[in-house]
């Protein structure tokens, strides 16, 4: 297969990480692994002993690891956003960063539901839920719909990550083990850039990022209902489907911005991922933000206007300094206010603010999951009348922390190894970006 | 020891004609040279018991320790139903003392730790003028119930004689049920359940809820164990003040032990309701109004232990 000059160049500028690893990226992965091992060292205490070492108990049954699920499933619309969205409108900018999210996509879809497996008191009876499976719950929705977003993504992925495996393996100049050789060999499966081939690929994708919209917003419509289905104050909301939806995008493209920016930095992408992309997502994350901030505002209104009992027990422990009142101020001002004030200033609307205001949002909006869990299960319609203080208030427990912070850096090391074995800019389809900006005048004209 | 205390003490309680032979595990049976060895003593005192394949067999009587009451029936039988049944609770709130009989004999029948509560009593208060009273609370056995929607494995189910109940070898443990159910009545086992070992070494069944399983939920069953054996739940007949009436709805009788009724009847003259009747859940359990009290609810205060009494102080702070 013949490669083009442009793809030559590419290849050669991003080849780096493929090749050979820095000392930085060595300690970097060794500290990760160091995380990874002290999660190992609470997943050992939470097997051996039972969950009995986390902070749930019988009134509030799930907690952290259940809001670490539903971030990250949330943080895994990165790529739905860019590849589904941006890809159907043809939007050009897009590509240099496709990459990135997509693989935000697939890494953070495996990592998410490890911590829904958390929650299950007897991991020996996994199978249970495929020999006995109920329709009816919304636990086998989740199963099923994220099963099969999590296969959309990967395919995705993996479509647009054929072409560039034939391009690494035709590249006499990339340096690589042999072994890793075979495997692009083995992974191109005999692509020679016919246009055939390219033809399939080119509707292969395309139908992909059609589906891979809705397959986005059933997964998180049936993780909302988990709450939304039952007979709790704050959970049993009609709203909780689309708003659910509407919190993953938002945060999904705050954890983008966050990627284009530490990319742009290591990888010295400024001539790919410029100023003005950020601005244009920073767009992006303004309208999310004001859509999130109207559905956050009209659930709360709806509850306090109508002030039935036990919505008002919710929000008084939410409005509460003692409660959980300096959370919410934060979970609202850090995930609402902040990225829109930050866009909406011309001065602030720089690439490092933008990131700034993403990194809080994403970090105000775990804390919103949060603030959806634990208050809600603290408060049941019966009063806790209980002497044990830990079954009355929930508090995240050691073990908890160990697996949640195993859990991050599990997600940025398999992020990190992959950026060892393919290059983060999609060699071929940018080598392609001219080409086919002519086409698309053409089909325009 | 502990195990035949138990049975003792039950066999104290006036209507305990039931079991001479209880259940449970034999030690000798199994082990044959046991069995041998003890021939010639008291060959005659022999009972019979079902053993775990279905055979009725004969053991000499003093090789049987009591362990449990009961035998369940199996997994596959327990999710049927007792036929023609409905069974139906109905709990006269203006004769609890919360004398808390009805939780040490529940804990007892199903060998739970003291501090694993499958019914509770609770101190209500409904608005700020209204008296408080003692609520005792059981699992509602709901006709429409939230947490057997829920369930991914269908381990919690429903059956036709009306009871819920939970088979522990399929739960796979994730708690959806508890957060399911609007009125608290699950309880998961956190850690290794703390049962001695003959009672660990039963043959499980979803109709005793013994033993109990690290990683699973459980609950009040209703014993329908007992149901099959013409008794009460224990819970009925330990309440020294008969606040529990347990019956049939097909039949529509209930009796808390000295006294049996016609259900219909008994909610329509006292205005049994059925708690949280607007949630739509369609309890089993109905509830009698805290009127024509027999004790004023102050007494439930008394003879408590500190950390008991503790449970109640935001109420008691609000009076
Ligand atoms: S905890 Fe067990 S009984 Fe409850 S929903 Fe889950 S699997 Fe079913």
């Amino acid at each position: 297969m013949t490669i083009s000059d442009k793809a030559k160049t590419l290849l050669s500028e991003f080849s780096g990480p493929l090749e050979k690893s820095t000392t930085i990226s060595k300690i970097w992965i060794f500290f990760l692994v160091l995380l990874i091992a002290w999660g190992m060292v609470g997943l050992y205490y939470q097997v051996r002993y039972g969950h009995v070492v986390t902070g749930m108990r019988d009134h509030v049954v799930w907690g952290i690891f259940i809001a670490n699920f539903i971030f990250f499933i949330g943080i895994s619309y990165a790529g739905a956003v860019i590849s589904g969205v941006l890809h159907l409108l043809k939007i050009e900018w897009r590509k240099p960063f496709i990459r990135i999210a997509e693989l935000i996509t697939v890494i953070a879809t495996i990592i998410g539901p490890v911590f829904i497996l958390l929650c299950v008191g007897r991991l020996d009876r996994l199978h249970h839920l495929i020999i006995y499976p109920r329709l009816q719950s919304p636990i086998t929705w989740d199963v099923l719909a994220i099963s099969t977003y999590l296969m959309g993504s990967i395919l995705l992925l993996y479509l647009a990550l054929i072409r560039d495996f034939a391009i690494y393996r035709d590249s006499p100049e990339l340096k690589v083990p042999n072994w890793q050789r075979k495997w692009y060999r083995w992974l191109a499966l005999g692509f020679r850039n016919t246009p055939e081939q390219n033809r399939r690929i080119e509707i292969s994708m395309q139908l992909l990022a059609i589906m891979i919209i809705p397959l986005a917003i059933i997964v998180h419509s049936v993780l909302s209902w988990i709450f939304g289905m039952t007979l709790r104050p704050g959970w049993h909301s009609t709203i909780f489907g689309p708003y659910f939806v509407l919190a993953a995008i938002y945060s999904g493209t705050g954890v983008l911005i966050i990627a284009m920016w530490v990319f742009r930095k290591i990888y010295k992408l400024d001539e790919y991922i410029q100023d003005k992309h950020f601005t244009y997502v920073g767009y992006m994350l303004l309208v999310l933000a004001a859509g999130y901030g109207y559905f956050t505002f009209s659930e709360y209104l709806t509850h306090w206007y109508g002030s039935e009992h036990w919505d008002m027990e919710v929000l008084h422990k939410l409005f509460n300094w003692e409660e959980y009142g300096g959370l919410f101020l934060f979970a609202n001002l850090g995930g609402i206010v902040l990225p829109m004030l930050i866009v909406a200033i011309p001065s602030l609307r720089k690439p490092g603010w933008i990131t700034f205001g993403s990194a809080v949002m994403v970090l105000a909006m775990w804390v919103k999951r949060y603030l959806i869990i634990v208050p809600t299960l603290e408060t049941p319609l019966l009063p806790i009348q209980d002497t044990r203080v830990e079954f009355v208030y929930y508090s995240i427990t050691w073990v908890e922390w160990s697996l949640t912070i195993g859990g991050l850096a599990t997600f940025l090391l398999l992020f990190t190894l992959a950026s060892k074995f393919v290059t983060i800019i999609p060699v071929a389809e940018m080598s392609e970006t001219k080409a086919e900006s002519v086409h698309l005048k053409m089909e325009t004209t | 020891m502990e195990n035949r205390k138990q049975t003792e003490s039950r066999d104290q309680s006036a209507r305990r004609d039931f079991i001479k032979i209880g259940l449970g595990t034999l030690a000798a049976a199994s082990c044959g040279g046991g069995l041998c060895s003890c021939k010639g003593k008291q060959e005659k005192d022999t009972i019979e018991l079902l053993s775990p394949e279905g055979e009725v067999i004969e053991v000499p009587a003093h090789h049987v320790k009591h362990v449990h009451k009961t035998v369940g029936v199996s997994r596959e039988e327990a999710r049927k139903g007792i036929p023609g049944r409905k069974f139906v609770m109905v709990i006269d709130l203006g004769r609890c003392k919360n004398a808390r009989n009805c939780i040490t004999a529940c804990q007892k029948m199903h060998h739970l730790p003291e501090d694993k509560e499958w019914i509770s009593v609770l101190l209500m208060k409904d608005s700020e003028e209204a008296s408080p009273y003692w609520f005792p609370k059981t699992c509602f056995h709901c006709d429409n119930p939230p947490c057997v929607k829920v369930c991914p494995v269908d381990a919690t189910f429903k059956r036709s004689d009306g009871l819920v109940l939970i088979d522990t070898e399929r739960c796979i443990g994730c708690k959806f049920c508890m957060a399911a159910c609007p009125y608290s009545t699950r309880v998961f086992n956190w850690d290794e359940p703390e049962q001695p070992e003959e009672i660990q070494a039963l043959d499980y069944s979803p109709e005793t809820s013994v033993p109990s399983k690290i990683g699973t939920v459980e609950k009040c069953d209703f014993c329908p164990d007992m149901a099959r054996m013409g008794k009460l739940p224990d819970c009925v007949t330990a309440c020294p003040n008969g606040v529990f009436y347990f019956g049939d709805e097909n039949e529509d009788v209930v009796t808390n032990g000295s006294e049996t009724v016609r259900f219909s009847e008994l909610i329509r003259d006292k205005s049994g309701y059925r708690y949280m009747e607007d949630l739509g859940t369609e309890p089993r359990v109905y509830y009698l109004p805290p009127r024509d009290r027999l004790f004023p609810w102050e007494r439930g205060l008394d003879d408590l232990s500190d950390d008991i009494k503790d449970r109640f102080k935001d109420v008691l702070e609000d009076i």
